[in-house]
């Protein structure tokens, strides 16, 4: 009964996406103010009626319904209960409905809190939050209906795959999505806006805050994604470029060039054609991410089923959505006429060089993960790529957008004096030679990459720490001086020198262990010790236990430094989940502030002797500390009253353009 | 600078980091890509020895054996029409078993033996790799359902 009453409630949503699409659209366009003011009940409606639908499911999955298919496959009775909760959106339909559920979420967002849109581009863009819903939940009606019943019903589940049985695994889709998903108020502000024909400040006052969201989610999800590849998979590595990372990689590439391109659009009314294209392409690709993964056409851990029905009907949802974008772009943006002028070296030549690069590299991902589906297709030969492919286009477009992004936000709008911004980066410039030359001299192995990477982000955090201390008039005025400068501190200022010091951070986190990392696999009986970078790991006994719904193999290791320091105890286990028949590694890790000690357990070799791989990975805890950085920077930022969604008053007065705001 | 040689400049910016962009993709490209191979193409064409390449098909029954170093094994693919030799030092991931589709990437020694440095097996146990699949089909051994 509650089954049906989420899939009654999905067919409602399509109704009522149907009516949000149409109707405010064609009442913007005949100035109807009846037929405008239909968007803002219709998005709510639709946040309602879709949350009705994932709590029907959900319910589903918590009672451990098995009349219904999708709990069928996907679950089991004897699953710890959060695991029957984030198994509702393991799978390819329920995945889909926590998709829409966001969309509905973000399109009620835009209808309580924009308040003080104009009206037409108000009802132009939840009208196209209504095409995409849409198009989504006609997907998920006509090909993956979560609420299919079977007939008999069996008396338990399939279980859900024991690799997503991960309490980080279990947040990481619905961050991931949320961020996909956010940046499709990007999309639609710039198609409303295409509609429109208008692109001003005060629209990427309006877009701005949403995109910051966005990102900040999409950080967060793909951080917590390579965090549980490392700690999960038990290869010691974060970042394999696996198809389904770079589906996550290039929507953040891309909306990491728009969020600095609609700075431009607000600050110096430039860029406001390239800005909305990148809204369309971000988006896209989120598109084009969501669905690959999810189709199968890119094998991996994440590909489910592949259905040629479902095909079908993803290729022509991508072509309507990309296609018709592009072909309104096309249309429409040669009449947003550029107005704000500047020289190649400024503030905004720096962000359109950032835009430049991070555009560039996304291409190339992209090209790397696509090739070998366009060989097969093409052709007999089946190839490849792999991560030395990215590692040699990828990592080469970074290194100057790094050195650019220390210097950027030194420079002045318009036109800056490049003498000015390097004499103010000479601390910069000294530390950072000094320290390659140090890490050179030191001479660790594979110095080159590694004296590249310390240095660019020593230059980086550097940079980053000076443009702060230059706007704080840190040591040239007294201190009560600077503090007061520091309150002043729009929080925005505060939140971009964050997240590029996460940035740097990260850059560290990422030299360290892909220069430095040490990986020992070794055969070890109970007893015996192996001694990798200094440090002594003794594998002290290997016993059998019994969780909730596995049986276990756990390897108990004691690890010692050479100095004398207290031995750590740390364990490794082998997981068996006999409901799938399959097996999963929970690494043993040490954080500490510098290095991971990282343990995982292998197959025993039937003679009383187990196979390990041990690990020394140097300033890997930095690579989650740079992400955690970015978020935080990102969320300080949006904390900005200049950027707060649905308050932009003074900003608005300003441009004197939108009507004046409703009473609050 | 007039407008017209703004844009040139930001032209010609994009212009450089699109001519980059190509560069590096070509020379990756001829350096990293890695062709698949199955057993019967691996005895049809010539593969120069230490060629990076990835072979796949089924771990044959009964040839999976452990050297006495306990960490190298030594298998064989097979297409269940023609079989190669692999040996492989390292942890196997946890569904390589006799009879499963495997994928083996690495090159092939002076003695014909392939020595793989690493080995991907899929993590569900009823999951064939497509490469695999078309593979058995075109030694036309397949017996899989339909996908």
């Amino acid at each position: 009964m509650i089954a049906e009453i989420g899939n009654f409630a999905l067919m409602l949503a399509l109704a009522v996406s149907l009516a949000q699409a149409g109707i405010p659209l064609v009442g913007a366009a005949r100035r109807d103010a009846a037929w405008m003011a239909l968007a803002r009940p219709a998005a709510l409606a639709q946040l309602l009626l879709v949350g009705v639908a994932f709590a029907c499911l959900t319910h589903a999955y918590v009672v451990s319904d098995f009349t219904v298919a999708n709990v069928v496959e996907n679950s089991h009775s004897a699953k710890p209960m959060i695991y029957k909760v984030s198994g509702v959106w393991g799978n390819h339909e329920g995945s889909m409905v926590l998709w829409v559920l966001i969309l509905a979420l973000f399109g009620a967002a835009v209808a309580a809190f924009g308040g003080n849109l104009p009206p037409t581009l108000r009802a132009r863009v939840i009208a196209v939050q209504g095409m995409i819903g849409l198009g989504f939940l006609a997907f998920i009606l006509f090909t993956s209906n979560p609420f299919e019943r079977v007939v008999p019903p069996p008396l338990d589940g399939d279980g859900l795959n024991p690799l997503l049985q991960d309490p980080g695994l279990a947040i990481h889709p619905p961050m991931l999505y949320l961020g996909y998903v956010g940046f499709s108020v990007a999309f639609s502000f710039a198609v409303a806006a295409l509609i429109e024909g208008k692109v001003d400040a005060a629209w990427a006052r309006w877009v701005r805050p949403w995109t910051l969201a966005a990102w900040c989610f999409l950080t967060a999800g793909i951080g917590l994604g390579s965090w549980w590849a490392y700690y999960e998979l038990g290869w010691g590595g974060w970042w394999y470029w696996d198809p389904v990372e770079n589906a996550s990689f290039m929507p953040w590439l891309v909306g990491t060039a728009l969020l600095h391109s609609a700075v431009v659009v607000e600050k110096r009314d430039a860029l406001k054609s390239w800005t909305i294209l990148l809204a369309i392409l971000t988006f896209s690709l989120s598109l084009i991410g969501t669905f690959l993964v999810r189709s199968g056409v890119l094998t991996s851990v994440h590909a489910f089923a592949v259905d040629p029905s479902r095909g079908v009907f993803i290729l022509a949802l991508l072509v309507i959505a990309v296609g018709g974008s592009l072909a309104l772009y096309a249309a429409r943006a040669p009449a947003l006429t550029p107005t704000g002028l500047f020289a190649p070296l400024s503030r905004e030549g720096s962000l359109v060089l950032n835009n430049l690069l991070l555009v560039t590299a996304t291409a190339t991902v992209f090209l790397g993960t696509f090739y070998p589906l366009f060989i097969d297709v093409i052709g007999e030969d089946k190839v490849s790529v792999g991560p030395p492919f990215f590692n040699a286009t990828f990592v080469p477009l970074m290194v100057p957008l790094i050195v650019a992004m220390a210097a950027g936000p030194l420079m002045s709008w318009k036109r800056a004096d490049l003498a000015g911004v390097l004499g103010r980066l000479r601390v910069a410039i000294v530390l950072t030679v000094a320290v390659a030359v140090a890490v050179f001299w030191i001479g660790w192995r594979d110095s080159l990459g590694a004296t590249l990477g310390v240095a660019l982000a020593v230059w980086l955090l550097v940079g980053t720490v000076t443009d702060l201390a230059d706007r704080l008039r840190l040591f040239r005025v007294p201190a009560a001086d600077s503090l007061r400068r520091a309150r002043g501190l729009p929080r925005a200022a505060w939140g971009m020198s964050l997240a590029h010091g996460g940035m740097a951070v990260l850059v560290a986190g990422i030299t360290g262990i892909s220069a430095w990392q040490a990986e020992r696999i070794a055969l070890m009986r109970p007893g015996e010790s192996v001694d990798v970078a200094g440090f002594v790991f003794e594998l002290e006994s290997v016993e059998a236990a019994q969780g909730p719904n596995y049986r276990t193999q756990r390897g108990d290791f004691v690890v010692t430094t050479g100095d004398g320091a207290a031995p750590v105890r740390l364990a490794s286990e082998k997981r068996f989940y006999p409901v799938r028949g399959m097996d999963t590694t929970e690494a043993g890790i040490l954080s500490t502030a510098m290095y991971d000690i990282y343990v995982s357990l292998g197959e025993p070799d039937g003679r009383g002797a187990w196979s390990v791989r041990l690990y020394h990975n140097p300033l890997v805890p930095w690579l989650w500390a740079g992400v955690v950085l970015m978020v935080l920077g990102g969320g300080l930022s949006l904390t900005d009253r200049r950027h707060r969604v649905g308050a932009p008053r003074r900003a608005a007065a300003d441009a004197a353009i939108a009507p004046p705001a409703p009473a609050e | 600078m007039t407008r017209k040689r703004r844009r040139l400049v930001v032209v010609a910016a994009a212009m450089c980091c699109l001519a980059a962009a190509v560069g590096l993709v070509l020379s990756a490209f001829e350096e990293n890509l890695v062709f698949f191979f199955s057993p019967s193409d691996l005895m049809a064409k010539e593969v120069a020895p230490g060629q990076r390449l990835r072979v796949g098909g089924l771990v044959e029954e009964a040839s999976v054996q452990k050297m006495d170093d306990g960490l190298t094994i030594a298998f064989n693919v097979t297409d269940l029409a023609n079989s190669v030799p692999v040996t492989y030092s390292g942890l196997l991931p946890a569904l390589f078993r006799e009879g499963q589709g495997v994928i083996a990437e690495g090159h092939i020694g002076t003695d014909g033996v392939f020595v793989a440095d690493e080995i991907l097996a899929k993590h569900d146990e009823n999951y064939m790799p497509p490469e695999v699949a078309e593979a058995l089909k075109d030694a036309g051994h397949w017996q899989g359902g339909a996908e």
